[in-house]
């Protein structure tokens, strides 16, 4: 069948295999062919792409929730939607969380995943304690910070690239209320959003919306936002009813004029410099969910997400150059989120580094990847790096140069036979 | 309230025992062949919903251990749901009638043979509901699949008929008859996308049939004008499809 990541580009032909157990994996596993693992699909490029896929899909049960530690353990392919369906109203939360509920706690693990709260609590890692995982030889491994490490610091992060993740136990956190109290404050330019990160740094939560159209002294203007859980009591889940898109939108209807449009709307969505609201935390941290489908709004030939880091000491000429080189070429991005990032972990592939973080969204076009490798090259100038989970198209060669442990991740794959069972179209491309 | 699955691997029975788990807080008692693949969802069903979850043998096509079965159930349930089944290989029964034969048993005979032991109880304790899951291949024979079809056609006929004989004693039956669901029967099919749904989805308008005490649910509903259409297609035209 027909299949893609999140971003619809690229789509191949594969077949897809689920499983329910130990054995059913296994007797997939017997076939002489390579694999990737997939869980809901929603990294963006081809992390999860081959000729042949195994899928978590029906792999989610929960085995165990430890009421009093909060600990819980399930299977690789429970969503977090799940998660939060069942604990939220027992008063437990995710200790972190991506900007979706829809993935799966593999994909979480395979991603190391971060949030809003990246600079206080790190990468979803930080919240694992400890994985099973089955290696190439079918053999079931398992592993944690401080056993059988090698295997824990690869596989967090390693792209399903150190084996298939089946289990996983994860600390969630208590809270008192299902809201957060959010405030958001207007930034006119990419100084005072900087600012704005920095003086807020004790906040639990922090984010910012950046216009990409703006130019000038506007450049980097952005809506901030912050938040941490309220104590309210009220557990109760939202109750706002989905929105989707049903079919492919027309590629034109997104162009730089609509954008611009979008995001003057967005940004002038509160009057004053600041506001203060409470918001269920869905909203606050899955606010493209409430709109299933979204990525068809690019139309057919999908779209690509950018998301890179630049280190702290140079993030504000780095992100100065990126905007400025996307605003000069009118690429419009309808969202375009950025984040100070906290310090980097042990795992050998996780993407944050400290420094400043820059998701974009581009429609797919014949430029397009030209226009990128441009970003590639800014984002090189400053030591950058970008996020596998998003991508679909950097070069081998710049890969290398911003990962300095892919070496070492390298020689664990062939030493384990992973790097014969388990390859997707971006390993294969970056020679991971 | 005690629900009891028989052929709860199934994925749309699983999904099922997870709603009257969630809604209704209902003990759910899993029964089918293989028996570690419950133990893990009992695990699942009560790690998610705190409910009670219990663990049986059972096998459609053994008929002879039926009414054993049954009557050693501590809890006897108020809601019965019949998912088991299986899709067989058309080409393969033509050839080989044990594996019709099994297809048939799977289907049809055995559902049959548990449910009357069933309706008996229910219809003494004038009380209870019970729920089968039949398709759509039932309603009109076609090549491509008319060993699962016809026996789909005999369960959808068998459940009209228990429907006919308790509605007096105040047993509620339901036919069930999905279209396209996404499930492990379904693996590496072609499905069109915009006809095929979630076992979540069938196992709502489950429950919703249920509450409701509607008799004959199509999940999706528009199924049932489909296989209306199906149906109107004279008999010389229809020999001619290549369906
Ligand atoms: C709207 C949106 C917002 C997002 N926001 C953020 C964000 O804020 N922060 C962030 O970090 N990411 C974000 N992401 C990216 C997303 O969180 C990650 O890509 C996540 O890993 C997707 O999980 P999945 O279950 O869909 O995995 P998939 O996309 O299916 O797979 C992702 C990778 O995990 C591997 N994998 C999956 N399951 C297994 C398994 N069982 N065993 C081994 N390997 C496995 C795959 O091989 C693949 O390499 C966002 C994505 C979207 C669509
Ligand atoms: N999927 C569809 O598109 C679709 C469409 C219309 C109708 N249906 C019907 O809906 C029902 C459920 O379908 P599904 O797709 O959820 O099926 P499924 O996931 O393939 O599961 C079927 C289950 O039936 C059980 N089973 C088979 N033979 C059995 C026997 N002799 N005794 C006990 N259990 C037996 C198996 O249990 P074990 O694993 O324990 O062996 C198996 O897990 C079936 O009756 C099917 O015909 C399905």
């Amino acid at each position: 069948m027909n299949i893609s990541g999140w971003g619809r580009y690229p789509a191949i032909d594969a077949d897809l295999y689920s499983f329910e157990s130990e054995k059913e994996i296994l007797a997939h596993m017997g076939a002489s062919h390579e694999y990737a693992a997939r869980g809901l699909g929603r990294s963006y490029g081809d992390s999860s792409l081959a000729r042949h896929i195994l899928t978590s899909s029906r792999y989610r049960s929960f085995l165990h929730f430890d009421g009093q530690a909060g600990i819980l353990t399930c299977e690789s392919g429970a969503s977090l939607e799940e998660i939060i369906d069942c604990f939220l109203p027992r008063g437990w939360f995710l200790a972190i969380t991506p900007g979706t509920k829809y993935v799966t706690v593999g994909g979480a693990i395979a991603c190391d995943v971060h949030g809003k709260n990246h600079h206080h609590d790190g990468c979803f890692s930080e919240c694992v304690e400890s994985i099973k995982v089955m290696l190439a030889n079918g053999e079931i491994a398992s592993c944690s910070k401080d056993q059988n490490e090698e295997l824990f610091y690869a596989t967090c992060g390693g792209m399903g690239l150190t084996g298939i993740i089946l289990e996983a136990s994860i600390q969630l956190i208590p809270v008192k209320s299902a809201y957060i109290d959010q405030t958001t404050i207007k930034a006119e330019s990419l100084a005072e959003v900087f600012d704005l990160f920095e003086e807020h740094i004790d906040s639990k939560y922090s984010v910012a919306w950046l216009d990409c159209l703006a130019t000038g002294e506007h450049l980097g203007r952005s809506l901030f936002m912050k938040g941490g859980h309220r104590i309210d009591g009220r557990l109760e889940p939202d109750k706002k009813k989905y929105m989707s898109v049903p079919v492919d939108m027309p590629g034109f209807t997104l162009n730089q004029y609509s954008v611009k449009l979008f995001n003057l709307l967005y940004y002038n969505r509160i009057m004053g410099k600041s506001k203060e609201d409470v918001v269920h935390l869905n909203g606050f941290f899955y606010p493209l969910d409430n709109v299933l489908h979204w990525n068809r709004m690019y139309g057919k030939k999908g779209f690509a997400q950018y998301q890179c880091v630049i280190p702290k000491e140079v993030g504000k000429d780095g992100m100065t150059r990126l905007l400025k080189y996307i605003s000069d070429n009118k690429r419009g991005s309808f969202l375009s989120v950025l984040k100070l990032l906290g310090k980097k972990n042990r795992n050998w592939l996780s993407f944050p580094v400290e420094g400043y973080t820059l998701a974009l969204d581009f429609k797919m076009d014949d430029t397009l990847l030209n226009f990128m490798n441009e970003l590639d090259s800014i984002v090189s100038d400053y030591d950058g790096r970008i996020y596998l989970a998003k991508d679909s198209r950097m070069s081998a060669g710049f890969f290398k140069q911003s990962y300095p442990m892919l070496e070492k991740f390298r020689s664990y794959r062939s030493e384990t036979g992973a790097a014969e069972k388990f390859n997707s179209l971006q390993s294969r491309r970056l020679g991971l | 309230m005690h629900v009891l699955i028989l052929g709860a691997n199934s994925d749309i029975a699983y999904a099922a025992a997870r709603k009257f788990a969630s809604t209704d807080k209902a003990s759910i008692h899993l029964a089918s062949r293989d028996r570690e693949k419950l133990e893990k969802k009992k695990q699942d069903l009560v790690t998610r919903y705190e409910v009670d979850a219990h663990v049986y043998q059972f096998d459609a096509e053994n008929p002879e251990t039926h009414q054993s079965f049954y009557d050693a159930l501590s809890d006897k349930p108020d809601v019965v749901l019949i998912s088991f089944g299986t899709l067989g290989d058309q080409k393969e029964s033509e050839k080989d009638f044990s594996k019709a034969l099994k297809c048939i048993n799977s289907n049809f005979t055995g559902a049959a043979s548990i449910l009357e032991v069933i309706a008996a109880d229910m219809e003494a304790r004038h009380s209870g509901c019970i729920i089968g899951i039949s398709s759509v291949a039932g309603e009109r024979g076609r090549q491509s699949n008319y060993i699962y079809g016809s026996a789909k056609a005999g369960l959808t006929a068998y459940l009209s008929g228990l429907r006919n004989r308790l509605h007096k004693s105040g047993v509620q039956v339901i036919t069930v008859l999905p279209g396209f669901v996404k499930t492990k029967m379904t693996e590496g099919m072609d499905l069109p996308d915009k006809l095929t749904v979630q076992p979540e989805k069938v196992a709502d308008d489950i429950h919703n049939a249920y509450r409701k005490r509607k008799p004959v649910i199509y999940t999706l509903w528009l199924w049932r004008y489909i296989m209306l259409i199906i149906k109107m297609i004279p008999e010389r035209i229809f020999v001619k499809l290549n369906l």
